[in-house]
Formats: C-alpha cells, sequence, structure tokens
C-alpha cells in the first residue's frame, strides 16, 4: 500500500525523510531507454542506483515523453502517487518541472540539464561535456594526417556549440593547421541520415569523426572506410574495434546515488551542480591502442589536470568568430557564459546556424 | 465457407455494442500480452482504462487531463473528417498543427508585455489563419497544377518541423533566457495565457472550441448545402460535378477548414497545456488525428467518443508504466491492438456471416 | 572554390545508397497501391523488417538469411493488414496507420535485447576492373549487392505490370475492381498477394537499414522512411522507373545538403535540411502541371471491394 501514501503523510517527506523505508524514485525520460544513447545512459543510472540501495529504493519510468502537457502529467500523477524524488532527463522538461514542483513542495525535483530553478524543491544537474570534447580534441589534432576533422552535431544549442568550440581549440592547440567541418543534422537521432553524414565528411578529407549525436552509424562508416571516429554517451567500441578511439561515456550513477542518500539523510537541499571529470560523471572509454602510447599520456594528463581544477578547458586568449575579443590571456570562461554559449571561435570556418 | 454478406441497413445494435466487445477483447488479448511480459494482466488493464477514470489517487488530476490530452486529438480530427468524405487527403495536419501553433505564439511574442484582451483573440485568429494557410499550400497545389495532396501535405510536415526547431533556436528563443532554445512561457504572459477556465477541470479554451467545431461539423453535414457536396463528392463524384458542385472549391475549403481547426489546436496547445514553443513541441497529435477520425467513422460524435477513448489509453499508459514498469512499447502494442479490433468488428455492423456450403468463386 | 571539394562521382555514389531503402519500400508499397489498396503502414512493416532482419541476422550469423527473415517479418505484418482491409473490409488508411503504431511499439518489445551490438557483416561485392573506370567506376560499381537487385527489382516490377499477364491482372483489379470481378478474377485473393510483396519489399528496406546502411538495431530507427516510400509513390504517379528516379532525386538532395554543409557553403543551415523535401515538392509540381485531370492514380485505390454475388 505505499503506492497509496497520500501527499498529506508525503507532507513531512523533507523535514523529517525516509519515514518509510522504501524511498520512491520516478524517471521520466524524452526517448527510449533502448536507443543506447542519451536516455539509456541516464537508465544505466537508475540501475545502479536500484543495485545500490537494493529494496530502500523503488524506481519508476516513464519513456518517450514529450516536453509540455505531458511531462507535466507524468509528473504529476508520479507525484500523487507518492514518489519522493523526480529525475526529469531533459533539458526541455524545464516549464513542465518548475509547474508541477510549485504545486508539490515536497518532492524532490533533480532536473538534467536543466536551466530554470524557480523553487526550493528543484536541483538542476548537468555535466560538463566540454571537458571530455577537450580531450577528443586534442587526441584528434595529433591523429589527424588529412588537417580535417568532421563533426556531427544535432542543434545548435549551448551544450553541443561549447562542444565544439572546446574540441576545436584544443586540436588546433597540438595542430595549428587543424580544420572542422560541420554537419547539423536537427536531430538526436537518425541513424541514416548520420550515416550519409559521416560520409560525406570523410570524403570531404576528415580522417577523424566525432559526433553529438545518437547513433552508432557513424562509428561504423568510419570504420569501412579506415578513418578513426569518437563514440558518443556510450563506448561504441564494438562498432568499430580499428576505427575508435573512445568516447565521453555519460555516468550519472554516483551523483543519482548521493542525491538518493541524501534524501535519505534528510541533507537533501537544492543546488545547481555542473560536473565533470573530478566528479566522476563523464570518463572516457578505454584508449583504443592505436594512439600512441606518448599522446594516450597527455591524454591522462589533461583529465588529470582538468578534474584536479588545474587546467579549464576554455583558458584565454581566446576570440570569438569574428575576431572579437572573448576571454583575456589568461581569464577563464565562467559557467554562466559556456552554458549559455551561442557563438563559435575563432579558426572555425563554418557560419554559425541562426 | 464463412462469407461475408451485406446488410441492407447497417446494424444499429452492432454499432453501439462494437466499441465494447472491442475493449474486451483488447483487455483479453492485451493481458495475455502484459502476462507474457511477467506483469498481472488485470493491474495492468485496470491502470490502463480505470484509474484514470476512477482510482482515488489519480482520479480527480486524470478527468481533467483526459479533456487536454483528447481536446486537440478532437479538434483535429473533425477537420479532417470534413475532407476525407470528400476524398481529400490531408496527411499533414500535424505541419498544419506546428504552423498554427507558431502563428499563435508569434502573435503572442510580439506584443509582450503588452496587456489587453485583444491579444489572445488576435492569437486565435492567428493560430487558425497559419494553419489554414499552410493547408493551402497543397490546397493551391491540388487545385492549379494537380499536385497530389498526399505528399505535398505530407512533406510539409517535415519543413514545419524544421521550420518550428529554427523557430525555438532563433527568432522565437526567449531573450530573457539567450543561449537556451524554446520561447517565453506564454503561461506566464496574463493576455496570452490560454488558463483553464474552471480550476481544476481541464476546461481551457481549445476544448471550448472542439466542442463548438463538433457540433458546427454535425450541422454541417447533416443540415447544410456544404455537407452534401461533400458527401456526394466523396460517393460519386461524377454526379457531383454534374450536380453543380466545384472540385476545386471543394478541395479549398476541406483543406482549409482541416488546417485552421488544426492550426487553433496548436496554439491552444502552445499557450496553455503546452506553454512554449520547443523543438519537440509536435506530439504527433496530427497523425494521431486520423486515426481518431476513422475510429469516429468521420462522425462529429464518433470522434469525439474515439479522442476520448484514445486519450485514455495514453494517460493509463503513463500509470501503467509508471506504476508497473511496463515497457512503453507495450502500450504502443496495446494501443494497436485497440485500433485493430475497433477497426476489425466494425465489419458487423455493416455485414452479416453466413456460412455457405461448398466453394464459390 | 568551396564547391570544388564536392566530387560527384562521389555524391552519385552515396545518393544510390541513400536511395535504396526508401527505393525498396516505395517499389512494394507501389505494386499493392496498382492493385488498389492504400496501405499507409509502410513504416511499421520496414521497422518490423529492421528488427526481424536483424535478430535473424544476429542468431544465424548470416546477414542473407537475415534478408530472408526480414522480408518474411514484412510480410507477417502485412499479412495483419490483409486479414483486416480484405476479410474484414476495415478502413485502409486508418488500418495502415494503426499498423504502424502496433509495428513500433511490437519491434521495441522484440529487440529489447539486441540493443548495442553488431549485425555479421555483408560481404561488399567486388565488381574488379569495372569499379576502376573513371568516374563511372566510383560512382555506380562500389556498392553492396543490395543496391544493384533493388535496381533489378524496379525493372522487374515495370516489366511485370507492363507485359506479364498476372501484372494486366493487377492493375485491372487495382483500376475497376468490380468489372475484374465480373471478369472472373479474384480481386482479393490479388489484392492479398500484393500486399504480401509490399510487406515484403518494406521489410528489406527496413533490414538494409539495421544490416547494411547503419547496421545496429534500435526501436524507431527507420525514424519515418516510410512516409517518405509513401510520398515517392505518389510522386512517382505509380510508375516504377519514376519511383527511381524519385528516391534518387530526394536521396541526391539529402547527400548534396550534407556535402554544402560540410563544405561550408553560406546557407542557412535549417533552409538546407528542410531542402530534401521542398525539392521533391517542386519537382512533382512541375512535372504533374499541364497535364490533364488524369494524376494516373489506380480507379480503385482505397476503395474497398466486396463481391456481392
Amino acid at each position: 500500500m505505499k503506492k497509496l501514501l497520500t501527499a498529506a503523510v508525503l507532507s513531512a517527506a523533507l523535514a523529517t525523510p525516509a519515514l518509510a523505508d522504501t524511498t520512491k524514485v520516478g524517471f521520466i525520460y524524452i526517448g527510449p531507454v533502448g536507443d543506447f544513447g542519451w536516455t539509456a545512459g541516464h537508465d544505466r543510472a537508475r540501475q545502479e542506483l536500484q543495485d545500490h540501495f537494493g529494496d530502500a529504493v523503488e524506481t519508476s519510468i516513464v519513456e518517450n515523453v514529450d516536453y509540455g502537457a505531458d511531462a507535466e502529467r507524468v509528473m504529476t500523477q508520479m507525484a500523487l502517487s507518492g514518489t519522493d524524488m523526480i529525475f526529469a532527463a531533459s533539458f526541455g522538461y524545464g516549464p513542465d518541472v518548475n509547474a508541477v514542483a510549485g504545486r508539490f513542495p515536497d518532492v524532490a525535483f533533480q532536473h538534467a540539464t536543466g536551466y530554470i530553478q524557480e523553487h526550493d524543491n528543484i536541483s538542476l544537474f548537468d555535466a560538463r561535456f566540454y571537458e571530455g570534447r577537450a580531450v577528443l580534441g586534442h587526441i584528434a589534432g595529433k591523429m589527424t594526417e588529412t588537417n580535417t576533422i568532421g563533426y556531427i552535431a544535432s542543434y545548435p544549442i549551448p551544450a553541443v556549440v561549447s562542444g565544439i568550440n572546446s574540441a576545436y581549440l584544443h586540436a588546433k592547440a597540438v595542430n595549428p593547421d587543424v580544420n572542422f567541418r560541420i554537419i547539423w543534422t536537427y536531430s538526436w537521432f537518425d541513424p541514416a541520415l548520420e550515416a550519409d553524414a559521416a560520409e560525406t565528411l570523410i570524403e570531404q578529407g576528415a580522417d577523424v569523426i566525432m559526433q553529438h549525436t545518437d547513433s552508432t552509424a557513424a562509428v561504423r562508416v568510419a570504420e569501412d572506410a579506415g578513418v578513426m571516429a569518437f563514440g558518443q554517451a556510450s563506448d561504441m567500441v564494438e562498432f568499430g574495434p580499428n576505427a575508435h578511439l573512445s568516447a565521453i561515456v555519460d555516468r550519472w550513477a554516483p551523483y543519482y546515488i548521493s542525491r538518493v542518500q541524501a534524501l535519505k539523510d534528510g541533507t537533501w537541499e537544492a543546488q545547481n551542480s555542473w560536473m565533470g571529470f573530478a566528479e566522476g560523471i563523464i570518463e572516457m572509454a578505454p584508449w583504443n591502442d592505436r594512439i600512441p602510447a606518448e599522446l594516450q599520456e597527455e591524454a591522462d594528463g589533461l583529465i588529470a589536470a582538468i578534474a584536479a581544477g588545474e587546467y579549464h578547458p576554455f583558458t584565454g586568449p581566446i576570440n570569438r568568430q569574428d575576431g572579437t575579443p572573448w576571454l583575456a590571456d589568461g581569464e577563464v570562461a565562467d559557467d554562466g557564459a559556456l552554458a549559455t554559449m551561442d557563438f563559435f571561435v575563432e579558426g572555425i570556418t563554418a557560419e554559425f546556424p541562426n | 465457407m464463412i462469407r461475408l454478406e451485406k446488410r441492407k441497413e447497417p446494424s444499429k445494435f452492432w454499432r453501439i455494442a462494437n466499441p465494447f466487445l472491442a475493449v474486451a477483447l483488447t483487455m483479453f488479448a492485451g493481458g495475455v500480452m502484459f502476462a507474457m511480459l511477467g506483469k498481472d494482466p488485470i493491474v495492468a488493464i485496470r491502470l490502463i482504462f480505470f484509474d484514470p477514470i476512477f482510482s482515488e489517487t489519480f482520479a480527480s488530476y486524470s478527468r481533467p487531463q483526459l479533456l487536454i490530452k483528447s481536446a486537440p486529438l478532437i479538434l483535429i480530427a473533425v477537420g479532417l473528417a470534413i475532407g476525407f468524405k470528400a476524398n481529400v487527403w490531408n496527411i499533414g495536419a500535424e505541419g498544419q498543427y506546428i504552423i498554427g501553433a507558431l502563428f499563435g505564439a508569434g502573435v503572442a511574442l510580439a506584443f509582450f508585455p503588452a496587456p489587453g484582451w485583444y491579444v489572445f483573440p488576435l492569437m486565435v485568429l492567428a493560430g487558425a489563419l497559419g494553419g489554414f494557410l499552410w493547408a493551402m499550400i497543397p490546397a493551391i497545389l491540388k487545385t492549379r497544377f494537380n499536385t497530389n495532396e498526399i505528399l505535398v501535405s505530407l512533406l510539409l510536415v517535415y519543413v514545419a518541423e524544421r521550420i518550428l526547431a529554427a523557430m525555438a533556436l532563433g527568432l522565437m528563443r526567449n531573450p530573457d533566457q539567450p543561449g537556451f532554445p524554446g520561447s517565453r512561457d506564454l503561461r506566464r504572459y496574463e493576455a496570452a495565457h490560454n488558463a483553464e477556465l474552471i480550476a481544476n477541470t481541464g476546461m481551457h479554451w481549445g476544448v471550448v472550441a472542439a466542442i463548438i467545431a463538433v457540433i458546427f461539423a454535425y450541422v454541417m453535414m447533416t443540415r447544410h448545402m456544404l455537407g452534401f457536396h461533400v458527401q456526394l463528392a466523396g460517393q460519386a463524384p461524377r454526379a457531383a460535378r454534374f450536380g453543380g458542385v466545384a472540385p476545386a472549391r471543394l478541395v479549398v475549403v476541406c483543406l482549409g477548414i482541416a488546417g485552421a481547426l488544426a492550426g487553433l489546436a496548436g496554439m491552444f496547445e502552445v499557450s496553455g497545456p503546452g506553454g512554449q514553443v520547443r523543438i519537440e513541441f509536435a506530439s504527433g497529435y496530427g497523425f494521431t488525428a486520423i486515426i481518431v477520425a476513422f475510429l469516429g467513422r468521420l462522425n462529429p460524435l464518433g470522434i469525439v467518443l474515439a479522442g476520448f477513448l484514445l486519450g485514455l489509453t495514453y494517460i493509463g499508459g503513463e500509470l501503467g508504466q509508471m506504476m508497473l514498469q511496463l515497457p512503453g512499447a507495450a502500450i504502443q502494442v496495446f494501443q494497436g491492438m485497440l485500433l485493430f479490433f475497433l477497426l476489425a468488428l466494425d465489419f458487423q455492423t455493416n455485414y452479416r456471416i453466413r456460412l455457405t456450403q461448398g466453394m464459390r468463386a | 572554390m568551396i564547391l570544388g571539394s564536392i566530387n560527384p562521382a562521389v555524391l552519385l555514389a552515396a545518393l544510390m545508397v541513400a536511395a535504396t531503402p526508401i527505393l525498396l519500400a516505395a517499389i512494394g508499397e507501389l505494386v499493392v497501391e496498382k492493385a488498389g489498396v492504400l496501405n499507409l503502414g509502410v513504416e511499421g512493416m520496414m521497422i518490423m523488417g529492421a528488427c526481424v532482419g536483424f535478430i535473424v541476422a544476429v542468431n544465424t550469423g548470416s546477414p542473407i538469411i537475415g534478408f530472408f527473415g526480414a522480408a518474411l517479418g514484412g510480410v507477417a505484418l502485412s499479412l495483419l493488414f490483409a486479414l483486416l482491409t480484405q476479410a474484414l473490409m476495415t478502413n485502409q488508411v486508418a488500418s495502415g496507420l494503426a499498423l504502424t503504431l502496433f509495428g513500433l511499439g511490437l519491434t521495441a518489445l522484440l529487440g529489447q535485447r539486441y540493443v548495442g551490438i553488431t549485425p555479421p557483416r555483408t560481404p561488399k561485392l567486388d565488381l574488379g576492373p569495372l569499379s576502376d573506370i573513371p568516374f563511372l567506376g566510383r560512382a555506380l560499381f562500389t556498392h553492396d549487392i543490395v543496391v544493384y537487385l533493388t535496381i533489378a527489382l524496379v525493372g522487374a516490377v515495370w516489366w511485370f505490370l507492363k507485359y506479364s499477364r498476372a501484372g494486366m491482372i493487377l492493375r485491372a483489379v487495382g483500376e475497376n475492381h468490380d468489372a475484374a470481378h465480373a471478369l472472373g478474377y479474384h480481386v482479393k485473393r490479388v489484392r492479398v498477394l500484393a500486399i504480401m510483396f509490399g510487406g515484403a519489399c518494406a521489410g528489406l528496406g527496413g533490414a538494409y537499414l539495421s544490416l547494411i546502411r547503419v547496421p545496429q538495431w534500435t526501436e524507431g530507427m527507420t525514424v519515418g522512411a516510410g512516409w517518405i516510400a509513401l510520398a515517392l509513390v505518389v510522386f512517382a504517379s505509380w510508375r516504377p522507373w519514376r519511383a527511381m528516379a524519385g528516391a534518387y532525386l530526394f536521396g541526391g538532395v539529402v547527400v548534396l545538403q550534407l556535402n554544402l554543409q560540410a563544405a561550408g557553403v553560406r546557407i542557412p543551415v535549417e533552409y538546407l535540411s528542410m531542402s530534401p523535401y521542398l525539392i521533391t515538392i517542386l519537382v512533382l509540381v512541375i512535372i504533374s502541371s499541364g497535364k490533364g485531370r488524369s494524376l494516373n492514380a489506380p480507379g480503385s485505390l482505397n476503395k474497398p471491394f466486396h463481391a456481392s454475388s
């Protein structure tokens, strides 16, 4: 009868949490759990969460929830059914999370990659993917022989744009002649189109392919063409044992576990966490053997420096694409600027969409 | 062997009994599937069909939600049905829905933050106009250049989706939240907010519009000359031409009505339950509405029932996922089964099963 | 010159590949519609083929058996459509849409355990010296066998519809089922066979995506290819070679816009990404304008048939 716990009983949840032994945690996903990409990454973390807490946590999921009325309804129903904590795993749920959170002040909301926080029962969290992109850029800049790197991008939103900029800056740092060719697919998942895009980039001279889209198509195309590629969100080495140099793997589990633990301990409070290598939220898939040992060490060193806070991937001097200064020498980009980035840095030749 | 024999008159009994029988059969077949997935079939069926309406925990919330989920489906389907009756094949209501939403939101964003009673009515007009204009593309190409409207209306959905993405990322982006895609939240702009008319009823202007559209369509199809022309053009195109029905005008009228209603649905959604122009704003209402139109047998009242039934399975499906860990895909299969049974049993309305002796050609 | 980096031979090669899955599905649907049946479930049958083909190929280790499985998967789903529309006289448009919904859900369930694995490789066809011919070799003779078989299939369907007696019967059934029935043809039998053919072709098109083009299994991976195939049949005015032209046009614009993006051409990306749809519409407007009233649509398309005697 846990399911029928009324909202009244739950109203004590934040003040005196864990009055029931079982904490109910709900997840809403924009895609299917079987997407082998973004949603799969979150669901992997959910399973780890479940394994970690065993019977002390009960998780439930709803897949393929569209933004807007659907999301609002699903989260409301979760709250009504006595869910203690809700993870909303896509940035577009912002207005919906805030609307529901306002009505259920005793439910803890965790919004992934969100940016609207109007109630003190909403935590925002995000991963510093640009840290991973810096490492990919470094490796790509060293590995490319044609000095051309192909980039398959989804939509021109800050997370994608900062990734392109970060990869470019670090490729350029080790290889001044490097050149990025960018294709926007205007979708997160369209395997056939991503395959076409990868082929096009390779034909136009790219010998390293990066992607910010979800399918494995590009890795396989790179394998067949004998060039190199990086996977996305999951380790995609199986789709291109030779081509796959590494991948940025999303690892939300440590954060999920800490937040649920905090709720159980009664220490949960609204936060805005932007985590990267330091927190173990992103990690690199094992290096491919074709990356020279020396370069592997450099990459490991770069990761360690970023994780230790000794180095920030966006450290000036950096100019915008039109040549106007953005960061002065030694200046480090603040999080606000990174989270809203809507321009290319100097040196990228492609035009910025919109 | 078994033969079907056409009834002289459609059976009134089966017309009413079939939906119930179909739901019962779906419960059985779906139950078997749920059991195979290792879930309690009784609980699953209860969650999908009963809990949204009767459960103590959910019903007070999900009953109004049923209106919110079904209203756009009904509004779009009513318009489509008129066209389908006249053999005008508008498959692109999804695109008209998107463009209507963009027009309506565009007006709101242009007036922001001016208060004024006139903002919302202008948005309504703009929404209808947006859908209407988008539907006029296939209509005019059909009448002027003889281009098939199935292809044009369908491909324009993809174009509309790209325009939506471009708008969310560019022109309509919220200037107070630079860098992030998505427009201002229209629910925060009082003059533009399509709010609930009575709190906690789910009743918003879109529901009112759907009711008006249903009545309007019913009167038109049964009492008005235009309705007669539509029926005639669908059933006997040659006779219609001799009877003075201008096929070109009919194409324009049918696509225009459907487009305007779809545009309205989009506008009411974006200014109310949806709240914001976002990339993934369109939830496939335009395609689902085609199914609703045919499940309702292209009859306005039937469409209302079909819209509610489908809306119910969506909301119940979410409960099934949440409470019973049913995969989202199982819900889709379940909906597919329901549609199959509803469609399949319909034959009893028009045909009678006869057992005959021997083989016949 | 920015466009200098775009190699026309490569473009031609790429568009043939990009067009193959939609062309396979389209040629099947074309036969279905020629028989007077409108099956809007192409997307559902394609994803069924993609899923079943993948599962069979992984379990047997043979992509060829996988393709057979895909065809059977497509046929199985199409038989459901045939049962509904031919035996139970349901509305074709609604049944087709329901089929798509059902197929997408069913395959997501069936394929659950096949996410994230690679299927066995389909061997490349080695055309030897042919592929060394300048320009043409790269453009035309570097593909996998399915690309060529698809073209052969288009030719076969063209011949079948135009010259064979069975094709003549099929067209008669689609043009006027009452007359065909009066002449003693088995309207329903012909239609069921056509629907099955359509299912098999759509299944093969789906498997081309999951086994060769991408290759992976993820639910919903056809991402609307079935709808494009449906549009192509209309684009083609129900003529096989024109369906191929349409598929190559659509695939060509897709590949071209990607090339233009990669080459850094100063056209806004959102316009480029909607160009395949707009150009397809535009070309159809140009071809269809100026013609008389006839669109060449089969006369009995989407009309239910019930033999009254």
